[in-house]
């Protein structure tokens, strides 16, 4: 039958040999080379990379189709007819073959109707791995049965078999670079998609669709895109794609027309770009968009998807409260308390007094907030990669925090007498001069600091807004969040009811003021334990050295003040060197993060792994995919070592046996991205979602949209957000 | 704000544009058509209003085609959805001098060769019924209620092959939604895929 098909479609007149590509692979011989396949419209033949392999190493098999002129076959997605090709594998036990790696493909008009697909070669790279036990020098016979269709308007289904040796030794040479064979695998790679998925948004109408990547993922300059849904069903593959660049040349705008099933399918694909004269084809995940859309929304004309639904009230709203709930951050409530005790060791003082402090105090915060927001805005507009916790991915940055709270502690507990304005501790009537209002000031930045790494529950959307936003509206809402985080010191300071309503000083206070050294030492413990994650134990050594070399010249300096000392300026000389070597030992812990970098990495990726009792894999844009793919359900974790409201949610809701078992009997695939060092797959992941920090915990029903849980999680709310409950 | 509010137009109307396919709905009334069969009858959707229409879009030279014909799926569809009172009209939209054209009495041939048993076969050279239904492939399947609602638009079956070991142990769309019709259920999978070769507009 099938030569009858062949018959009946084959056209004299217009036959023609396969264009003869650049590189002719019949220009290499020998068992790792099948025998080439000639068929009516295709030239095909299986190629191995190298005759010999090493057992344990991988290697790339290509099935090569050189095609008729003006003929093509397909893309895992063929778009509107056609089907892509199919390999059936025959290989010994234990040897693994991969998936078919597409090259990114062309659309191709066939009358009215779209296809995707290839013209003139398409060439189908496989990666195979034969194992480390495989005796060496005994042969890997691989043998394969391909089907494919090849079409110009008519269609001709056609298949080979093909079968090649594999030489194995224990060591090969390395094969000659510039080998034909070496550059058609060349060629072929270079026309593979880019690793990794960026993460779009999608906006959502009846009648169209607007797909929304971030301009930063792309090379500039770009002179045409277009997008592959990988799904049928998705958009109308005919319809002419108009592209833009929007806001202001941050995002890729592509008109899209949706497909018969929409609403239903996957939104992923394949962004192909040409850019200065390269193609580049790039992975797309608009899937994130999805659960914040609401179709059904009454009203709704042009739902929009992602972080754009946030209407800048709302976002000004969340803003100021996530403000307020900062206040409540176990690493903020101490330095508002200590606030308060200096506002009633002010019990005395004018009311303007109290209002002018209070006033700093709020200016303090606010200015920490608009240079963390314009920096952000600067960052933003050089592209990089950041989310908002960024303070904290900088190991120099921990250690210095670290050492910051190790001396806040040792003053709290009396072990140092501070500059007490800095912390508003004066217990004295000098507070209320003007230094007063300086401690007051730098009071708010310190508290503003310290928090804002702190990602609260609202502050996630407001700050994903921020980001997708013009300039102005986001400093809106970075400063709404020190305005909500300012307020109720602000109140205290301004409504003098409310600061008589404090208690009286008194003895308690000393007592108070010493407990608080403790989270103060908590905080640095917790600080130290981040600087471990991020750069192993060399880095925390350092870190705890010129923490002890920091409060050694901090005591000394102490005791040589108080005693009188005959040589004060040795005592200060002592303290400034104990300084700098604590700050060069900070440094260097830093430092270690470039040197330690993948094996810390590997480290953070298996740290939170062994506390939680959870299985957890690392999550890629890869892994969870092809997870997807298989059709099992995903639950994505993103975290990070200074995220304490991540650490919390891992303990309180994830680490239960009732999780464990539900993830278990629903074989949910569960991805944790550790974020504790900068992962720029893990802030687009992020995006995606209209966030700019973590934690954010989705679930991937099977073949169903992803669902975003709460940030602040209970075991019940786990079980009913994975549909278990 | 000015900016992206000209790029938005710019965009709409060049999407507005767009030479593509309309695209028909289901679970909305079916686009009405005319057509002309093999004997010259007419054809329409509204006509037929009372009894269930099954649209086949075909084109004989096409593997996919071939596959269901020579397996002898299609007909044993075809008696299957007449026999349940069902009007089978299969479409043939290749135009003149491309593959699957073909004259009435050609048609009548083919009917009688491959052992086809519709109610009639509609010759659309213009394309005109294809591109109302947004047919994209052969076969491309269509099955419209009584009331002359769309309730299934997609592939035959779900093996997108054109292998006929693979029709054994496929789910065929087509039989269950009119199994969901004869039951009073809504149809349970009302898009998907159609497969084949591309209509030869």
């Amino acid at each position: 039958m099938l030569l009858l098909c062949l018959l009946l479609v084959w056209n004299p007149a217009g036959a023609s040999t396969p264009a003869e590509p650049a590189i002719d692979s019949a220009l290499f011989d020998g068992p790792a080379a099948s025998a080439p396949l000639l068929t009516d419209n295709v030239r095909a033949r299986l190629l191995a990379e190298v005759d010999t392999v090493v057992p344990g190493e991988l290697l790339d098999l290509a099935l090569v189709l050189d095609i008729r002129a003006h003929w093509h076959t397909y893309w895992r997605n063929p778009g509107d007819s056609g089907e892509p090709p199919r390999i059936r594998w025959q290989v010994p036990d234990g040897v693994e073959v991969g998936d078919i790696r597409w090259p990114v493909p062309a659309a191709i008009a066939v009358g009215p109707l779209v296809n995707y697909g290839y013209s003139d070669r398409a060439v189908h790279l496989v990666e195979v791995e034969v194992p480390a036990d495989w005796p060496a020098g005994e042969p890997v016979e691989i043998a394969a049965d391909a089907t494919w269709l090849v079409c110009e308007e008519e269609c001709v289904p056609e298949q080979g078999r093909f079968a090649l040796t594999l030489a194995t030794a224990e060591a090969v040479a390395p094969a000659p670079a510039d080998s034909p064979r070496a550059a058609l695998f060349a060629d072929a790679r270079q026309r593979l998609p880019e690793s990794g998925v960026i993460a779009a948004g999608l906006e959502r109408t009846e009648a169209e669709l607007t797909l929304r990547v971030p301009a930063a993922a792309l090379p500039a300059d770009i002179a045409d895109a277009h997008f592959f849904a990988d799904t049928w069903g998705l958009i109308d593959h005919a319809a002419p794609q108009p592209w833009a660049l929007g806001d202001d040349g941050a995002t890729l705008l592509l008109r899209l027309k949706p497909g018969e099933a929409a609403a239903s399918v996957p939104a992923t694909g394949l962004l192909r770009v040409v850019a200065a004269g390269r193609t580049l084809g790039l992975g797309i995940d608009a899937t994130g968009a999805a659960p914040l859309t609401d179709p059904a929304a009454p009203g709704a004309g042009s739902a929009t998807a992602g972080a754009a639904d946030l209407g800048l009230p709302l976002a000004l709203g969340f803003a100021l409260l996530g403000g307020l709930v900062l206040n409540l951050m176990p690493c903020v409530f101490p330095v508002l308390a200590i606030k308060a005790l200096g506002l009633a060791g002010q019990g005395g003082a004018g009311v303007r007094h109290r209002a002018l402090h209070g006033l700093a105090y709020t200016a303090g915060v606010l200015t920490f907030f608009l240079a963390l927001g314009l920096l952000l805005l600067g960052l933003r507009a050089g592209g990089a990669a950041v989310g908002w916790g960024f303070q904290l991915q900088s190991p120099l940055f921990v250690a210095l925090m670290a050492y910051l709270f190790v001396v806040l502690g040792m003053s709290l507990a009396g072990a140092l007498t501070l500059g007490t304005s800095l912390m508003g501790l004066g217990q004295d009537n000098r507070a209320l001069a003007e230094e007063g209002h300086v401690g007051a000031f730098a009071t708010g930045a310190l508290a503003a600091l310290v928090a804002a790494p702190c990602t609260a529950p609202f502050m996630g959307a407001a700050l994903g807004y921020a980001m997708t936003v013009p300039w102005f509206a986001a400093l809106a809402i970075v400063l709404a969040l020190g305005l909500g985080m300012a307020l109720p010191f602000l109140l205290l300071a301004l409504l003098p009811g409310l600061a008589r309503s404090l208690p009286r000083p008194g003895p308690w206070m000393e007592t108070l003021k010493q407990a608080l050294a403790f989270p103060m030492f908590a905080t640095a413990a917790w600080l130290f334990w981040v600087l471990a994650v991020q750069t192993g134990t060399a880095g925390l050594a350092a870190g705890f050295a010129g923490a002890l070399l920091l409060a050694f010249a901090l005591w000394l300096h102490e005791r040589l003040r108080l005693g009188r000392a005959p040589w004060p300026r040795v005592g200060a000389g002592v303290a400034l060197a104990g300084l700098a070597g604590a700050l060069w030992l900070g440094a260097t812990a830093g430092a270690g993060n470039a040197g330690l970098g993948s094996a810390a990495a590997m480290q953070s990726a298996a740290a939170p792994a062994r506390t939680a009792m959870l299985p957890a894999e690392p999550y890629s844009p890869e892994r969870l995919s092809a997870a997807r793919g298989e059709g099992r359900p995903v639950f994505v974790n993103m975290t990070a070592a200074w995220c304490i409201t991540c650490l919390v949610n891992e303990r309180v809701a994830l680490s239960g046996s009732a999780v464990a078992r539900a993830f278990a009997e629903q074989g949910v695939v569960y991805l944790k991205g550790d974020w504790t060092n900068r992962d720029p797959a893990i802030t687009d992941y992020l995006a995606g979602f209209g966030r700019n920090g973590v934690p954010i915990y989705v679930f991937y029903p099977p073949g169903g949209e992803p669902r975003l849980l709460p940030q602040v999680l209970t075991e019940a709310s786990v079980l009913a957000g994975i549909g278990a409950g | 704000m000015l900016r992206s509010i000209a790029t938005a137009a710019l965009l709409s109307i060049a999407v507005a544009a767009g030479p593509a396919l309309a695209a028909p709905e289901a679970g909305k009334p079916a686009p009405d058509f005319s057509g002309t069969d093999t004997a010259g009858k007419t054809w329409s959707l509204a006509e037929l209003k009372g009894t269930p229409v099954i649209l086949e879009w075909t084109n004989h030279d096409c593997p996919y085609v071939v596959k269901h014909y020579d397996a002898g799926n299609m007909r044993a569809l075809q008696q299957e959805a007449t026999g349940a009172g069902y009007t089978w009209l299969s479409v043939i939209s290749s135009a003149p001098g491309k593959q699957g054209h073909v004259s009435a009495a050609q048609a009548d041939a083919l009917t009688k060769s491959r052992d086809a048993a519709p109610s009639a076969v509609l010759l659309d050279e213009d394309g005109s019924i294809g591109k109302a239904y947004a047919a994209r492939t052969t076969p491309h399947m269509f099955v419209i209620d009584k009331e002359g609602v769309l309730v299934y638009m997609g592939g035959i079956d779900d093996k997108a092959t054109t292998d006929k070991a693979d029709i054994d142990g496929a789910e065929n769309y087509v039989r269950l939604a009119m199994a969901d019709l004869a039951a009073g259920n809504p149809v349970g999978q009302a898009v998907t895929r159609p497969y084949g070769c591309s209509v030869k507009y």
